[in-house]
């Protein structure tokens, strides 16, 4: 009996399917990539949970709550001697936390390419951005805490609850990107000193810690959107 | 036997998606400046933060270049995760209609005996 040929397309998901098949079944081994990726992978879905809870929580609280929730682009806006001008402090953030992810991805190509040198200062350059951000979330949290008189009970702006839920949250994210300058500056270092060249022979750690970094900037984008802009 | 996937790309890639990782920003900023309101700015707020987020995992952490195995290790949970999002807006709905009705102003409260 003569089968009509597979479309392109039902090709790639019956090779597909049936990679998931082998891949699963296999009796060394399930994920054909080093262990230090995918271990580095299982952390940032277990961190995803992490933030993932937190973001529910605020989103549960600001649904079932009665007072108001203070205006974002109110209560985050700067004004440089004239009219605030909304989020532009948070408009700053999100370029520099981009732009670092862009020098990251750059780093890591650098890296496979065998280029120590560009890579080491593209992890820097990575790891300045990321500092740059942190230190801006700090004067953020110094206007918030010392001129509005938010506190993680009470603000004068509305809703109790806000403040726990802002300083919990973006704690936690800063922490993470601070944690990640220091992640980065460290590995660049090995990088420069051929530490990877002559114990590895590749530069997969790169690429480990750019999955990090690029983690950070994610949640950034789901904190971005959700307690900013919403 | 660990096998190595290529992960080099020519860098142009990382180039194009990084441009528009930048767009889509200035979007998400202009839904706020623009001042829309109500069900447009939700949609657009969610439209350009899933945009990215799927930009970021695809091509920036190379998801795109995995096996079909790992995909659905990593992306399944946060699935199940939405499916959670989804339960919790029920719930504060329901904390949120009960708070008016047996707290709200006029409201009286159930008596036991």
């Amino acid at each position: 009996m003569s089968e009509a040929a597979l479309t392109e397309t039902e090709d790639i998901l019956l090779e597909g399917t049936r990679g998931v098949v082998t891949d699963f079944s296999a009796d060394k081994q399930t994920f054909h990539m080093p262990w230090g990726k995918a271990m580095m992978w299982f952390f940032l879905l277990s961190d995803t949970f992490i933030f993932g809870v937190f973001l529910i929580s605020y989103m549960t609280v600001r649904m079932s709550i009665r007072d108001a929730w203070p205006i974002p682009s109110e209560v985050f806006a700067l004004s440089f001697g004239g009219e605030p001008i909304p989020l532009i402090l948070i408009a700053i953030m999100t370029f520099i936390l981009i732009s670092s992810s862009g020098t990251m991805a750059m780093a890591v190509n650098m890296g496979y390419r065998g280029d120590r040198n560009k890579a080491f200062w593209l992890m820097i350059a990575t790891a300045t951005f990321g500092a740059m951000f942190v230190g801006m979330q700090v004067f953020e949290w110094t206007k918030l805490i010392v001129e509005e008189g938010v506190r993680a009970w009470s603000n004068p702006m509305g809703a109790p609850q806000f403040g726990a839920l802002f300083f919990m949250i973006t704690g936690f994210h800063g922490l993470h990107v601070s944690a990640g300058v220091i992640y980065l500056i460290v590995i660049a270092r090995r990088v420069k000193n051929g530490f990877y060249e002559r114990t590895r022979g590749n530069y997969e750690m790169v690429e480990i810690v750019g999955l990090y970094w690029h983690f950070v900037d994610l949640v950034w984008v789901f904190i971005f959107a959700f307690f900013y802009l919403w | 036997m660990a096998q190595e996937t290529e992960q080099q790309h020519p860098i142009s890639i990382y180039f194009w998606i990084w441009g528009l990782l930048f767009v889509l920003s200035f979007f998400s900023y202009m839904v706020d400046y623009i001042n829309f309101q109500g069900p447009i700015r939700w949609s657009l707020i969610l439209l350009f933060m899933f945009l990215k987020a799927g930009f970021i995992v695809s091509i920036f952490m190379h998801m795109s270049w995995e096996r079909l195995a790992f995909k659905f290790v990593i992306l399944g949970p946060p699935i199940a995760l939405c499916i959670f999002i989804v339960l919790m807006g029920f719930e504060a709905d329901y904390t949120f209609l009960t708070r008016i009705t047996f707290f709200g102003e006029g409201a009286t409260l159930p008596m036991h005996h």
